[in-house]
């Protein structure tokens, strides 16, 4: 967090994407409600709410998710920068978009392979064959992922024998693997025990020098020590956005008050 | 805090008990039929051995049937079951396999892949001598293969697959989610995912599946009956290895054939004593094929899972 410094005015800081009145449908269910948010270029930015809020399924928007399933429909657009695309344009493959962002999932996810290999795959995807390249970069992700010092020695065992925490790290590290421009995290702790999850925290903090960070977290308290920006939402809508130590020392607005002091949620 | 009465104790100690009873009641059936079911098997199978044992010596592996029952043996019969066997695997496995992973994966939710739907689960459940009349129209008249090796394994892959449509869908869809997520978020497109996620962990439900159709097909007489497999074959089909050129030959696969069940029926309907030992001899040979399908499928299965643990 940034509150001892004097902060910038949020018009001139980079943005890495830009959600434009965005509205998402599961079927006949309106899910978000005509987002407008701004994504700060190598900053953490943590989404919060109750259940059922749309957060995670703000946040799946991003790498089109929601393509894979029937009946989901999106309106507005995501711009994302440098370049100015709509990640929602009909023009756009989403295969492109998930290989431009990453995600890291609830529960850890690894594949039934080899931590190596678990690694690896964004680069397979892309068709990546040299085996001193992938090696390279397999090293890369761990080290970032703060892991490698862990595995190097067992790299190729199997993934599910390593712990909760470890597994979570190995899934950011394939996340970071493909050199994502944007990285998403879908409530990243909230299966792994207090120790694992300090240490997750820790990583965001490393990584957000390299790469813009999105969040959602129903955990307050870790919005308030990883993100730089927090936004609050209630029901598909966008109530709240600002600084995190704005948002959660003086929220302009009622509704996200009561929910940060815990007097509702 | 309420204090428990007496009388409200002994209450709820008389509807614990009476629930308990119950449950003794229900397991005590249940192990009455799973009883029921295994005395049976185990009395045939004794039963068999009993009659058709001393029968099972090498000769009667390396023998073509034969008037003389002491010399019969049943070489043409596991010979023609074997590449019956081998045309039904070829052919059933990979429709059957591609057929399930298009449903699951590729499929639309329309009108049309419901109506697919329920036909498989339905063409699981036909009697199986509608799948001869089936092949004798199509294979054997109009295709003209005639009663062959071809025509059996064609028509057997046709009724085992169902089975192996269904388990492939029942192993893609015990996949979680998150692992097929976990793929398309790193920028897998459908393909990719299909061949390096949904192929290989679903491998051992589609093994599994596939064998215990084949063990299903292995048995099964009417369909090859209808198509007209002979009773009596004393000759093998063409080697599909050869010394000279072009060393691989199909002949064998038009050869006529006789199977297993069949020589066993064909023994059983002899007045005899001795044919009647034979019979028994080589159904013990098919229900040890058919276990050893079963063990296989499960050694697979184990084997394989090892390392799919979600």
């Amino acid at each position: 967090m940034s509150s001892k410094l004097p902060k910038p005015d949020l018009a001139t800081l980079p943005k890495k994407a830009e959600a434009r009145d965005l509205n998402f449908f599961y079927g006949q269910f309106q899910a978000l409600k005509n987002i407008n948010l701004p994504i700060h270029d190598r900053r953490v930015t943590a989404l919060i709410g109750p259940s059922g809020c749309g957060k995670s399924t703000f946040l799946r928007c991003f790498n089109r998710m929601h393509d894979l399933y029937r009946g989901n429909r999106y309106e507005g657009e995501i711009r994302f920068h440098p370049d100015n695309i709509n990640l929602l344009g009909a023009d756009i493959d989403p295969i492109e978009v998930r290989m431009r962002l990453s995600m890291v999932f609830q529960k850890p996810n690894p594949f039934p392979k080899s931590i190596y290999e678990n690694v690896a795959y964004g680069l397979r995807v892309r068709g990546v064959k040299k085996r001193s390249i992938i090696d390279e970069k397999v090293e890369e992700a761990l080290t970032g992922a703060a892991l490698w010092n862990e595995v190097k020695d067992r790299l190729h065992e199997q993934a599910n024998n390593l712990s909760g925490g470890q597994q979570q790290r190995m899934c950011i590290a394939r996340a970071l693997a493909s050199d994502p421009e944007l990285l998403l995290f879908d409530e990243p702790t909230s299966a792994l025990d207090p120790i694992a999850t300090a240490s997750i925290e820790d990583l965001i903090h490393q990584l957000k020098d390299k790469v813009t960070i999105l969040i959602v977290t129903h955990n307050m308290q870790q919005a308030a020590r990883v993100s730089d920006f927090t936004a609050y939402m209630y029901l598909g809508d966008l109530i709240e956005f600002g600084w995190t130590d704005d948002v959660f020392f003086s929220p302009t607005n009622k509704q996200t008050e009561d929910y940060i002091t815990g007097r509702f949620g | 805090m309420k204090t428990l009465t007496a009388p409200v104790r002994e209450q709820m100690r008389a509807s614990i008990a009476a629930q308990k009873r119950r449950e003794l009641l229900f397991s005590a059936m249940g192990f009455a039929a799973l009883f029921l079911m295994f005395v049976t098997f185990v009395a045939l199978f004794i039963d068999m051995i009993g009659s058709g044992f001393d029968r099972l010596n090498l000769d009667f592996f390396t023998h073509f049937a034969s008037r003389r029952a002491e010399q019969a043996g049943i070489l043409a019969a596991w010979v023609g079951s074997f590449t019956v066997m081998l045309v039904t695997a070829f052919v059933a496995v990979p429709i059957g396999v591609g057929a399930g992973i298009y449903l699951e994966e590729y499929a639309p939710a329309n009108k049309l892949t419901a109506i697919i739907e329920i036909n498989i689960n339905n063409l699981a459940g036909v009697p199986s001598i509608v799948y001869g009349l089936l092949a004798l129209g199509m294979f054997v008249h109009t295709l003209g293969l005639g009663a062959s090796v071809l025509t059996a394994g064609l028509t057997l892959a046709l009724l085992i697959l169902p089975i192996v449509i269904v388990s492939t869908r029942e192993a893609i869809r015990s996949i979680p989610g998150m692992i097929r997520e976990a793929a398309y978020a790193l920028g897998a497109t459908r393909w990719q995912v299909v061949r390096h996620h949904v192929l290989p962990y679903s491998l051992p439900g589609i093994l599994t599946g596939v064998i215990i159709g084949l063990s299903r097909a292995i048995g099964e007489t009417a369909p090859i009956v209808t198509i007209g497999a002979v009773t009596f074959i004393a000759f093998l089909p063409e080697s599909p290895i050869s010394g000279s050129p072009p060393f691989v030959s199909f002949d064998w696969l038009m050869s006529p054939f006789t199977a297993m069940p069949i020589q066993i029926f064909n023994w059983t309907s002899r007045p005899e004593a001795a044919f009647q030992q034979n019979a028994s001899a080589a159904a013990l040979v098919l229900v040890a094929m058919t276990l050893m399908m079963n063990a296989l499928a499960i050694w697979l299965r184990f084997r394989l899972r090892r390392n799919l643990k979600w």
